[in-house]
């Protein structure tokens, strides 16, 4: 066991994070007005990392889950996901990037309703190219990690609100990404479904995966191995008990 | 994405939404059944016209007396005057002054009262020589036509059309038959072959005699050598134009006409007729296929609309599948095959509405419809085209969508 885990921390120790934000700025126009959602932040993620993104609504942690998850691109700054510089990429390099090395998971689930849960799971690797008799596979192999190996062929309108959030969970790590974004995850579940949702992603950090949670609540939060506060735009303070983050600062 | 993954996303899109579907699909389809049927009314038309016309007998000019082209007052009207002799007729016979004529059909016509016992039937009655047969592409049903020695003795023979013979016989066989005609008591010697008729006479409706005889006995007038018109026939269809002008040459001199709008005769060809026709029936069917485009054009805005649509409401869904890694272009393929879908299926039922009714109208209005490959073939492929090129602006719009404002919408 720890030899095969020495790689994972090996990476950590080499200075090679998953994820770096150097100095990222957001401005967003409309008009003749700008906003500026990110005033410049440093953020490193290393892998297996579990972090949370905590702040209030209007602080800028919605606007740093796009520019992690590259559906959106920074106004200044510098971002590198795995190694590889994200700026100046056109639309089909972006795309291939949201394919291969992000998993995302939103609060609304954004299941497609006509589809059932096996072929929502499938739908990132159609547009990889993996052929069908693998995609198949590997959808089936995600849903039974994920607990749901009896509803591969229920729509999304006839699973519960919590297996849903568990489809679209599945559908994040089928392509073995990088990192997985979650989005206010437990937002729309009741504490039941939180309850399972949290214990999912405790599982998967376990496993190894680098998690990054976007959220509002504490309780939430604490589920993850480091918070980071961000109110206006700004990173307030991160948590001082996180070796990790005491890692980062030394550097 | 594979192009069978595309077709089939393209397809659950466009079955989830049947009702929708069949909507859009109809403006489709209507301009495609009408450009069919007016297509194939266009082309059935004309071949009617031009099967008519060949059956006058092909590679034929008509010599009429008096000129169309009147400008003075000195010259009768079109076919009244009497300036066309059986002279002229002969002369055209001649291989040296009308190499490019083949046969030549002078005829003197008039409409007549005919009896054979009880019965009477008014008809054309019309004078001929031996060749009118071969001239006017016509045959014998029964007995023999004129001899050229009937014609010379100026017999009292008649050969009469089916319809005529039937109307005094109430059969065809009536070979040997008595039929008078302006009181002058004539032997049936033969009866023609069904022609049918074309738009203007009925061409099984008539008694043909020997033109002498029509001449002296039966039409008489003024001018005994007058006849109401000549065939001519050229020697092949290139010739035509070759035996039209030698033909009016060869009048003109004999008639010492110095210029050829002077003439007091006018010659027409059938192919003049057919152009004539044609031109007609073609401004028609262009007028109509314009008309039928319109309606495909008014269709595939529908399509486009549908598609604007279509897309509005899934700015969810292309968000979605752009998060995780749809590149712009699967998002355009998705909506493009759907609208391509649309209108295919518009093209496939808009043919076979066309078809169908091809099939069952001309029993209604009594035009035939041809129904052409190519013109099935070419509007299917136009009603795809009308999806695509009606989907490029929503596909667009598709494809530009931020992934992260589509997927915020509600």
């Amino acid at each position: 066991m720890a030899e095969a885990q020495t790689p994972v921390a090996g990476a950590a120790t080499s200075g090679d994070p998953v994820i770096e934000l150097v100095d990222a700025g957001k401005t967003y126009r409309s008009g003749s007005l700008e906003f500026e959602a990110l005033r410049g932040i440093d953020l490193r993620i290393e892998a297996g990392d579990y972090v949370a993104v905590v702040g209030p609504s209007g602080s800028g942690k919605s606007t740093i889950m796009n520019i992690l998850g590259c559906l959106d691109v920074l106004s200044r700054g510098r971002y590198r996901l795995g190694g590889q510089d994200v700026e100046d990429l056109d639309e089909v390099e972006l795309a291939r990037i949201r394919n291969r090395r992000i998993g995302f998971v939103f609060q609304q689930f954004n299941l497609l309703p006509s589809l059932s849960a096996l072929h929502n799971v499938e739908l990132p690797m159609v547009y990889a190219g993996v052929a069908r008799p693998e995609r198949v596979r590997r959808a089936r192999e995600a849903l039974e990690r994920v607990g749901l190996g009896e509803r591969l062929r229920n729509r999304p309108g006839e699973l519960s609100g919590g297996q849903q959030q568990r489809v679209a969970v599945a559908r994040a790590i089928v392509t073995e990404p990088t990192i997985v974004l979650a989005d206010e995850p437990t937002g729309n579940l009741d504490s039941v479904a939180t309850r399972d949702i949290l214990t999912l992603f405790d599982e998967l950090h376990d496993a190894g995966r680098t998690i990054v949670l976007i959220t509002h609540e504490a309780d939430v939060a604490a589920h993850a191995e480091r918070t980071i506060q961000v109110r206006d735009g700004r990173v307030l303070e991160a948590d001082a008990a996180d070796p990790m983050v005491g890692r980062a600062g030394a550097r | 994405m594979t192009w069978l993954e595309t077709l089939h996303t393209a397809w659950t899109a466009v079955h989830t939404h049947t009702m929708r579907s069949i909507l859009t699909a109809l403006g489709v389809l209507i301009g495609i059944a009408a450009v069919i049927l007016t297509v194939g009314l266009g082309l059935g038309t004309q071949q009617n016209v031009t099967a008519q016309i060949d059956a006058l007998g092909s590679n034929l000019l008509i010599v009429s007396p008096g000129s169309s082209t009147s400008t003075s007052g000195v010259r009768g009207g079109f076919g009244t005057g009497s300036t066309l002799t059986l002279a002229d007729a002969e002369a055209l016979q001649s291989k040296v002054n009308a190499p490019d004529v083949k046969a030549v059909a002078p005829q003197k016509s008039t409409e007549l009262s005919l009896t054979a016992g009880q019965e009477n039937w008014t008809t054309s009655v019309v004078g001929v020589t031996p060749s009118w047969l071969a001239v006017r592409g016509r045959s014998l049903s029964e007995g023999s036509f004129i001899t050229a020695k009937q014609n010379a003795d100026q017999a009292d023979v008649v050969v009469l059309g089916t319809q005529t013979a039937e109307e005094l016989f109430g059969t065809t066989r009536v070979v040997g038959q008595q039929v008078t005609i302006s009181g002058q008591s004539l032997e049936v010697v033969g009866v023609l072959a069904s022609a049918g008729s074309n738009s203007s006479s009925n061409l099984d409706d008539m008694a043909v005699v020997p033109i002498s005889t029509a001449a002296s006995q039966i039409i008489g007038g003024t001018n005994q050598d007058s006849v109401s018109s000549v065939y001519v026939e050229a020697t092949s269809q290139s010739t035509l134009s070759a035996a039209d002008q030698e033909t009016t040459n060869l009048l003109l001199n004999l008639h010492g006409i110095a210029t050829s709008t002077d003439a007091d005769f006018t010659v027409s060809s059938q192919d003049s007729l057919v152009s004539t026709a044609t031109a007609v029936y073609r401004t028609l069917t262009v007028l109509l296929t314009g008309i039928a485009a319109l309606s495909l054009i008014v269709g595939g805005i529908g399509v486009m609309n549908i598609m604007l649509v279509s897309v509005t409401e899934r700015t969810k869904e292309i968000g979605l599948r752009k998060a995780l890694g749809a590149p712009p272009s699967a998002i355009r393929w998705q909506f493009l095959v759907e609208a391509a879908i649309l209108g295919l299926s518009g093209g496939i039922l808009g043919a076979a509405l066309g078809i169908g009714s091809a099939l069952a109208l001309p029993g209604v209005i009594g035009s035939p419809i041809v129904v052409s490959a190519p013109a099935v073939a070419g509007s299917i492929a136009v009603a795809v085209a009308v999806g695509l090129v009606f989907g490029v602006y929503p596909v667009a719009r598709a494809a530009r969508l931020a992934p992260i404002d589509a997927l915020r919408s509600e």
